[in-house]
């Protein structure tokens, strides 16, 4: 449901009709040795997949190596490594009692898979190629677009032409339209509903399109954490010392930054792109508690985003933009352009989220630096926009099953949560106990997988304020953000106004 | 008869959209679900909510950059051209001209999204004549945003003006220039009394063209600002496609959509009129 870099990338909004069709992969050699029926040959396959010792690979159950016959799900289940899938149905760790049958897979006929990706996102097509090296016999049809360009054609894609498999945008009206897919017998028969709540708790969208409670509509392939990334050679050069842990210290940094010539923060707010909305909520997290403000995002009724601390936290921002501490030209450039300048060293912060940190990494290696947004009180609790990378299956989808089981296989497959981390940059989905890749030491990765605990631990997972509707990022925050950075609108007004729209937009 | 298989696409390509789009601003529909009837008051919306009805007050305000400009430049290049339609330089400068026309509107949006920014050659030519005190985001700053991108429609516009009042121009016989300058009438006098009458065809489909690209402008827009910052470039062509697209609001995008073909008929058939008459 983050609207990650995509939103943003002006690639995006040029290329608007390019879509780039890939095959997903080519069949390997054993293209028709079934995932779900395991035989002598193709456990043989399984065993290349370099460290995946889990019997993710063709089918065959359990580590033990014991894999004989059609289909067995493994009596020794949980030898076959940290949460993985063993068997070919997909079950984990069943303590023999599951049966291959009652949970949906693949099958073992060619499968070709549809999906609607999003363009600049390596990990899924990753994952998709991993599946079909693991599982020969799906193959994958992707089509790829920018996010803002599947935002617009979601519901209409998934009514005419329904892919198995597809990044969603903001998904409550396509849940009132009757257009994507009830995940809930799946999340019982894999066993999601045992995971960790909280991971699940923003996909599921009850009757009356209140996100937060309700039937579960979408998965997630791994999930997000946004905070703020510093470049260390300048944090020295102004004089930051540590991590600022408190709001008035990082104000303090800000200020300092700014004697110093260096541009305190170079965040992105041109176009239709209203970045501010980053440090907007992560100021409204620092001044109030976040379950409100998810309330307001999950539609709640009677949820409103005019509150007196978000009236605090707007005004807070305000007074960055008078202070000077966004670039002067902050409401012309977006969101490429604001990473081209801060990994080109030109300026101290941004908001942003931990997608980057595989990127920052390679191209700022040990340079970038993580924390996430400091309370208002030193030792208040910490919060952060963190949500799942949503995908979901068409209500009317051909494959839904071998969709679902691809589903669960990105969140207990040990190999793809390694794709997860390295890839993707982000903590994979799953049970709280499953197999975690290990991410190297002084990396941005680790950082950020480590403020991930964190956030757990002061319970400050919040959705973003710009998917409280389908409209209300471009239609109000972007425009009224942009007016706040002009002068041109009060921080007071500014919530009055989004508020009203988020009204008529929720009731009309 | 022959002209059925054209009459055939027109009604299913060019009539049915618009009789379906006349239809949709009659309902509050979503593009997916149930449709109710709501009769007019999508209409009455388009009036009442000031974010709807200033985008037309941006479209009327473009048609400047984006007709007037190029139409009293296009006379002005093309008379110059005229004069010197003998040496090598009118063809160099005809096709540097019309080469606007050529590229397409987004990759000259995106080119003059590079020029108008912060470090972009505008700002660099400003700062280097000492002007570096006006230099700014031209695109992200609210006052001159619109402006800016009536530059860019300006850009776009001048190659075509020029190229037809040029083609207009040579239509006119000299004989009648050489018998101005007999009387003794200068170049200006000769542009006032014979080249701007002799053109008023011309001119008429020059402010035609340029003023429907003013109303219905999109391409530019979207890729230059989407509308921004805040409302202040936003347009009618634009705003359908947001209301529609990201809003869901099909039926307030079909009203907007039909009211602004209504607006473009309304400004151009006095146009039409008026060029038509005199011959």
């Amino acid at each position: 449901m983050f609207p990650a870099v995509p939103l943003f990338s002006r690639r995006g909004r040029r290329g608007a009709a390019v879509t780039a069709v890939l095959l997903g992969g080519v069949l390997a050699a054993s293209a028709c040795s079934p995932p779900g029926g395991s035989s002598a040959t193709s456990s043989s396959t399984a065993s290349t997949e370099a460290s995946s010792s889990a019997g993710a690979g063709t089918g065959t159950a359990s580590g033990s190596g014991t894999a004989s016959g059609t289909g067995t799900a493994s009596g020794s289940g949980t030898a076959s490594g940290s949460g993985t899938v063993s068997g070919s149905a997909g079950t984990s760790s069943g303590g023999g009692s599951s049966s291959a049958a009652a949970t949906p897979g693949c099958g073992s006929d060619p499968v070709e898979m549809t999906g609607y990706f999003e363009t600049g996102f390596p990990l899924p097509k990753a994952l998709t190629d991993e599946f079909t090296k693991q599982f020969p016999n799906v193959t994958w049809k992707i089509r790829e677009d920018q996010f803002a360009v599947i935002t617009q054609n979601a519901p209409r894609v998934l009514a005419d032409d329904p892919p198995d498999l597809m990044r969603l945008p903001q998904m409550s009206e396509l849940v009132k339209d009757g257009l994507l897919k009830n995940l809930d017998s799946y999340a019982t028969a894999y066993g999601w509903d045992k995971w960790p709540a909280s991971q699940l708790e923003q996909l599921r969208v009850d009757d009356k399109g209140q996100r937060g409670t309700g039937p579960l509509y979408a998965m997630g392939l791994n999930f997000s954490l946004t905070g703020i990334f510093y470049n260390k050679k300048l944090a020295q050069q102004v004089g930051m010392t540590a991590e600022p842990t408190t709001l008035a210290e990082l104000d303090a940094v800000l200020a300092k930054a700014k004697q110093a010539g260096v541009t305190p923060i170079a965040q992105f707010n041109g176009g239709a792109t209203g970045g501010l909305a980053f440090p907007l909520q992560n100021l409204m997290a620092a001044y109030g508690p976040a379950a409100p403000i998810n309330d307001w995002i999950f539609q709640k009724s009677g949820a409103t985003i005019d509150t007196p601390t978000n009236v605090q936290a707007a005004q807070h921002l305000q007074q960055w933009i008078k202070s000077g501490y966004f670039a002067p030209d902050v409401n012309s450039f977006d969101y490429a352009a604001m990473m081209s300048r801060f990994i080109g060293g030109q300026s101290l912060f941004i908001f942003d989220g931990d997608w980057e940190s595989g990127n920052l990494d390679k191209q700022m290696a040990g340079n970038a630096g993580f924390f996430l947004m400091p309370p208002a009180q030193a030792g208040g609790k910490q919060a952060a926009m963190s949500a799942p990378l949503t995908f979901g299956i068409a209500a009317t989808a051909k494959h839904a099953d071998c969709a679902a089981f691809f589903l669960n296989w990105v969140a207990t497959n040990q190999k793809a949560r390694e794709i997860d981390v390295t890839v993707g940059g982000s903590h994979p989905m799953g049970p709280a106990d499953a197999y975690m890749p290990p991410a190297k030491q002084g990396t941005v990765t680790a950082t950020t997988l480590a403020a991930g605990a964190k956030i757990g631990q002061d319970n400050g997972a919040m959705d973003f304020i710009a998917n409280a509707t389908g409209s209300i990022y471009a239609k109000s925050w972007t425009p009224e953000l942009q007016k706040l950075v002009a002068g041109q609108e009060s921080a007071e007004n500014m919530l009055k106004k989004v508020q009203s729209d988020y009204e008529s937009q929720i009731g009309g | 008869m022959f002209a059925a298989p054209a009459l055939l696409f027109y009604a299913v390509f060019v009539l049915r959209p618009l009789f379906l789009t006349i239809q949709f601003s009659l309902y509050k529909w979503n593009g997916i679900g149930p449709s109710t009837w709501v009769g007019l008051s999508n209409y009455g919306k388009i009036f009442s909510d000031p974010d709807l009805y200033v985008t037309i007050l941006h479209a009327f305000e473009l048609i400047i950059y984006f007709s007037l400009v190029p139409v009293v430049l296009g006379l002005v290049v093309a008379s110059a051209i005229r004069r010197i339609s003998q040496s090598r330089m009118a063809v160099v400068s005809r096709t540097v001209l019309f080469l606007p026309q050529v590229i397409p509107l987004v990759a000259a949006g995106i080119t003059w999204t590079w020029l108008f920014s912060t470090t972009g050659l505008v700002n660099q030519l400003l700062s280097a004549i000492g002007l570096r005190g006006v230099t700014r985001a031209w695109l992200g700053d609210f006052d001159t945003a619109l402006p800016a991108v009536g530059v860019i429609g300006a850009w776009v516009q001048i190659g075509l003006c020029t190229l037809l009042l040029l083609a207009g121009m040579s239509k006119i016989d000299p004989a009648l220039y050489e018998s101005a300058r007999m009387d003794g009438a200068g170049p200006v006098r000769e542009f006032r009394s014979i080249t701007v009458p002799a053109l008023r065809q011309e001119i008429g489909v020059c402010v035609t063209v340029t003023v429907i690209s003013a109303l219905a402008s999109f391409d530019i827009i979207y890729i230059s600002t989407q509308g921004g910052p805040g409302n202040s470039t936003m347009v009618p062509g634009l705003e359908i496609f947001y209301l529609a697209f990201s809003d869901r609001q099909v039926g307030v995008a079909s009203a907007l959509a039909v009211a602004l073909m209504v607006l473009v008929l309304v400004v151009i058939l006095p146009i039409q009129w008026l060029t038509r008459e005199q011959s």
